[in-house]
């Protein structure tokens, strides 16, 4: 399996995902530059965290017109998979792959800082090693991280079951103080209809070491490789 | 009006005094031309030159433990794995009085410049912050204005702020301090010089447009006291971080490229300074055309280009031949890089607008600030505030209430508020993030080492003995860095210090650098580079002396790191060292008894070096399971940090000091650590101190939901856990608004 990480001008967790998916996963990774438009050796396509482009204008606004970005439509619309983190999952919903937007978070503040998630579907790639309603720490570090959809679009999340993470206490309980910005039924990640394209605020790359605050993070990626290597075991 | 009175009349104005504007006539043997005047006022400020401070600052030691790199535009340590730690601290406290979020950015660029200049990736930064009192509106705006400006540029940078300090008092009400300090990381072969060599050599202008933004900024803002009626915000920098970070990943992959001879950072005095001191620094010269600069804005005179601060420029010696490698990497980037020049043999800055010569002078000469040997004098308050008689005091009466108030006063409340704004995990190596250490430890990928990092002074002690405060300073920072398993390695100072023409504010220096270099002496640590910030008063006085000491540690081995929150229930406690009867500058003193006197603590500096080995080697044989200086607040406040930390509740038995209880709990007596560990390793670590030389005490446990401390048999602290907790973490929040 290969992954790709793109890098846009102010991309700054590009290193910080292609080390951790290298050390957990131990496939292929390799960068991709944004004006790049050739991925079709690439598995799964990851766009990381940062300030593409200076989080001028509005966060992602600029980056999803990056000559990469058509690609990376073709590669989802395929059914190849697409991670978004922080940054990224910006530009994901700003080039319409998933739903909703991310806004100033409510207390108008950056933060960072650990924070517990729970997983709300098990049955996706990126989340099938983890066990249903298990909470995680993934930490936050963002200014502008609070989801928002109109009321038909969010029902049609909800309905799809497309959250795939809601922030929470650290027993589970999604509640309005575990909600760190304000975001709509305090989500945290989602995925698209099919399932191949997930978007999440917090780091699951900074969740892959022991020494730097822990591994919750590593099954996100091990289990990307996994549901990919059974993918072409039952293809063959 | 003749030229010359007129000419003199400009020096003035730019900030020079009649005798540097003589010797500008005598180097010349002709009038200066307006360039060449805004030239010489920059290079030959305080803030660029060093004339006042320099005699000094050959004090300090350059040699220590580590092999040490310096005399570039930062200083560096090779700490084995062939890679070297390149790092800086530096001021930028009269623009973030004046614009406090843009002057904060711009100091957080400048440093940041300062260390990928050198060829190392900047992986680190730390900020020491100092503003008036928290209770006023212009404190909390300052406070507000500055951690906005950090994480408004450190955050997008993707260089992760990992450490600091916050201070508050009034002496910081009018000129409030901002240290920033960054820190980098490069391997074998990837340092850079700024030394410009090779006759033919193009020069180049990388990274962003020049405007009219900050011009000045070093020898107006930086170099004169603030007075009532002030309109300095014009020479205040503006800062865009985004252009930053593409200039680093640029500048790394020229560097990389190897077609770069020299590079220097543009900080203070732009283009007039980059030039001037990469020719000096080579022995060489520089041909430059002004009007070959990409400018922001139309109509800018050469001066102002010379003097321009426009933030994220670097200057760029380029190999002849090679120079379409390095145009092609900027284009990648989306910036600039113009060929305005070249190296020359005759060693001159000559500079040309539009085919005109504007200015041709000798590199040396603006590289050569005059040194001036100012006065010194105790000032006469000094020794009656010193001899304070604080024996009268009476003892603590409640000591619940007396630790409850020390844990909520702003200087030693949890910073948290601040420190969550910042992104300090960027970079996934932040492995004992702020709040959790003494220090701040971080990883080096690819490598066992890791990095202890820490920035600290206390100030009120340097206000009452420049030389002690001084030395407390460096102890502290090794102690601090001590306590998370670092070897302390070498150091950046920033000193802070107010109007040295006025004979008891040089004083005040020139005792603190004396103080630093006795303690680094003593420590081993070298000082490998720094930054001196004078003229830092207001209308009414000076700030207190800040001599901010910013340290370097190294961990052979990362996993052998410490913090400073207990454990596990049942694990013992104990103090290694001593408490001795001394409440002077105490933060007790000041918010019990509303007193800033007497004498600071004393400090043995062989007792400090006998307790950092012992508590530096029982981390490393993995035999403690916390570690955490005692510093502001005393024991009390040290116990109820780790318990906070970790927590979980503690219980420990002390006994009076001259029969007082106020200084056993409260003293700020030095070369103390708390620690705690299994009950197991009791012995081995009673020995260990014993072969050392250091005193051990046991003196509690670990465990429950409460904070309980007995002096001589008597309760005199016994609070839950809880109360403690919010006491100290909830001032900073409540302060700006959001509790």
């Amino acid at each position: 399996m290969k992954f790709g990480v793109v890098i846009f001008p102010g991309s700054n967790c590009d290193a910080d995902c292609h080390d951790a998916i290298l050390a957990v996963t131990r496939q292929e990774v390799r960068y991709v530059w944004h004006e790049e438009t050739g991925i079709s050796d690439i598995d799964c396509i990851v766009l990381p965290g940062g300030f593409s482009y200076g989080d001028y204008l509005r966060c992602g606004a600029v980056a999803r017109f990056s000559p990469v970005m058509g690609e990376i439509v073709r590669h989802a619309a395929v059914g190849r998979f697409v991670i978004g983190i922080c940054n990224g999952f910006q530009v994901l919903t700003e080039a319409g792959l998933l739903p909703g937007a991310l806004y100033r978070n409510d207390c108008l503040k950056f933060v960072c800082t650990p924070q517990p998630l729970r997983v709300e579907r098990t049955d996706l790639p990126f989340t099938h090693f983890y066990a249903p309603r298990q909470v995680v720490d993934f930490p936050i570090a963002h200014g502008e991280g609070r989801f928002f959809a109109d009321p038909e679009t969010l029902a049609r999340i909800e309905g799809e079951g497309q959250v795939v993470f809601r922030y929470c206490t650290p027993d589970g309980q999604v509640t309005a103080e575990a909600n760190p910005n304000g975001s709509l039924h305090n989500i945290a990640g989602i995925c698209n209809a099919g399932g191949n394209v997930l978007g999440l605020m917090p780091h699951p790359e900074r969740r892959c070491d022991r020494l730097t605050g822990g591994t919750d993070g590593k099954k996100l990626f091990k289990g990307l490789v996994e549901s990919l290597l059974l993918r072409s075991i039952s293809r063959r | 009006m003749s030229v010359e009175v007129s000419r003199l009349t400009q020096a003035l104005e730019l900030g020079m005094n009649e005798q540097e504007y003589r010797n500008v006539l005598e180097i010349l043997g002709r009038e200066p031309t307006g360039t060449e005047l805004a030239m010489y006022s920059v290079e030959w400020s305080e803030h660029c030159g060093y004339p006042r401070s320099r005699p000094l600052l050959r004090m300090l030691p350059k040699a220590g433990k580590y092999p040490t790199i310096a005399e570039e535009d930062a200083g560096g340590i090779a700490i084995g794995d062939g890679l070297y730690v390149v790092f800086k601290m530096e001021s930028h406290n009269h623009p973030s009085q004046v614009e406090p979020k843009q002057g904060a950015a711009t100091g957080i660029g400048g440093i940041i410049r300062d260390i990928f200049t050198m060829g190392a990736r900047p992986v680190a930064l730390l900020d020491s912050l100092r503003f008036g009192e928290l209770d006023t509106d212009l404190g909390k705006h300052l406070l507000q204005g500055v951690v906005d400006g950090i994480q408004f540029y450190g955050n997008c940078v993707g260089v992760p702020t990992v450490g600091g300090e916050i201070y508050f008092h009034q002496s910081y009400r009018d000129n409030c301090l901002v240290n920033v300090m960054c820190v980098g990381i490069a391997r074998e072969g990837q340092l850079a010089t700024s030394k410009a060599r090779g006759v033919g050599n193009p020069v180049y202008v990388v990274g962003n447009r020049t405007g009219r933004d900050g011009i000045g900024g070093c020898s107006i803002l930086a170099s004169h006291e603030f007075s009532e009626d002030d309109q300095k915000r014009p020479t205040v920098q503006i800062g865009d971080p985004f252009t930053e970070k593409c200039l680093i990943e640029a500048t790394l992959e020229m560097l990389a490229s190897g077609a770069v001879v020299a590079i220097k950072d543009m900080g203070a005095a732009g283009i007039t300074c980059s030039t001037a001191e990469m020719a000096a620094a080579g022995g060489v010269g520089m041909d430059v055309d002004l009007a070959k600069v990409p400018m922001r804005e139309k109509g800018m005179e050469p001066w102002e280009i010379m003097m321009s601060e426009s933030q994220e420029r670097m200057l760029v010696v380029v190999e002849h031949g090679r120079e379409a490698e390095v145009e092609a990497i900027f284009e990648k980037w989306g910036l600039i890089a113009e060929n305005i020049g070249a190296v020359i043999a005759e060693p001159v800055m000559r500079v040309r607008f539009s085919g005109e010569i504007v200015a041709e002078v000798p590199c040396a000469s603006l590289a050569a600030a005059p040194v001036y040997h100012l006065p010194a004098e105790e000032p006469a308050w000094l020794a009656p505030l010193q001899q304070t008689d604080l024996s009268a005091l009476p003892d603590v009466a409640d000591g619940n209430a007396a630790l409850l108030a020390l844990l909520s006063s702003p200087n030693i409340a949890s910073k948290r508020w601040a420190f969550e704004q910042y992104d300090h995990m960027v970079q996934t190596n932040t492995t004992v993030p702020p709040g959790a250490g003494d220090a701040a430890v971080i990883r080096i990928k690819g490598s066992e080492l890791g990095l202890g990092l820490t920035a600290d002074c206390n100030s009120r002690y340097c206000y009452l003995d420049p030389y002690l405060g001084a030395q407390i300073a460096v102890a502290e920072a090794a102690r601090n860095l001590v306590c998370v398993g670092a070897d302390p390695a070498a150091v950046t100072d920033c000193l802070n210090f107010g109007n040295p023409e006025k004979p008891d504010r040089f004083w005040q220096l020139k005792r603190a650098v004396e103080g630093i270099a006795a303690a680094c002496t003593a420590l081993k640590v070298p000082v490998v580079s720094g930054n001196v910030s004078l003229y830092n008063e207001g209308p009414d006085a000076a700030v207190f002396p800040t001599p901010t000491i910013g340290m370097v540690g190294v961990l052979q081995r990362i996993d052998q790191h410490c913090t400073m929150g207990f454990k596990q229930s049942g694990h013992q406690v104990a103090l290694v060292g001593v408490t001795r009867p001394e409440l002077g500058g105490s933060e007790y003193l000041a918010v019990q008894h509303g007193l800033e006197a007497g004498m600071p603590p004393a400090l043995d500096l062989n007792a400090e070096v006998a307790v950092q080995h012992v508590v530096l080697e029982a981390i490393r044989r993995g035999l403690v399971a916390s570690a955490h200086d005692c510093a502001e607040g005393g024991l009390a406040v040290t116990l109820a940090e780790s318990a906070i930390a970790g927590n979980l509740g503690v219980s420990v038995a002390l006994t009076s000091v001259e029969g007082r209880a106020d200084m056993a709990l409260f003293a700020e007596s030095q070369s103390r650590i708390v620690i705690s560990f299994d009950q197991r390793q009791t012995h081995a670590l009673a020995a260990l101190a014993e072969e050392m030389g250091a005193d051990f005490h046991l003196i509690g446990s670990v465990g429950g939901d409460r904070v309980t401390i007995l002096v001589d048999g008597a309760q005199q602290v016994n609070l839950p856990l809880d109360t403690v907790t919010a006491a100290y973490h909830t001032p900073l929040y409540a302060a700006m608004g959001e509790a």
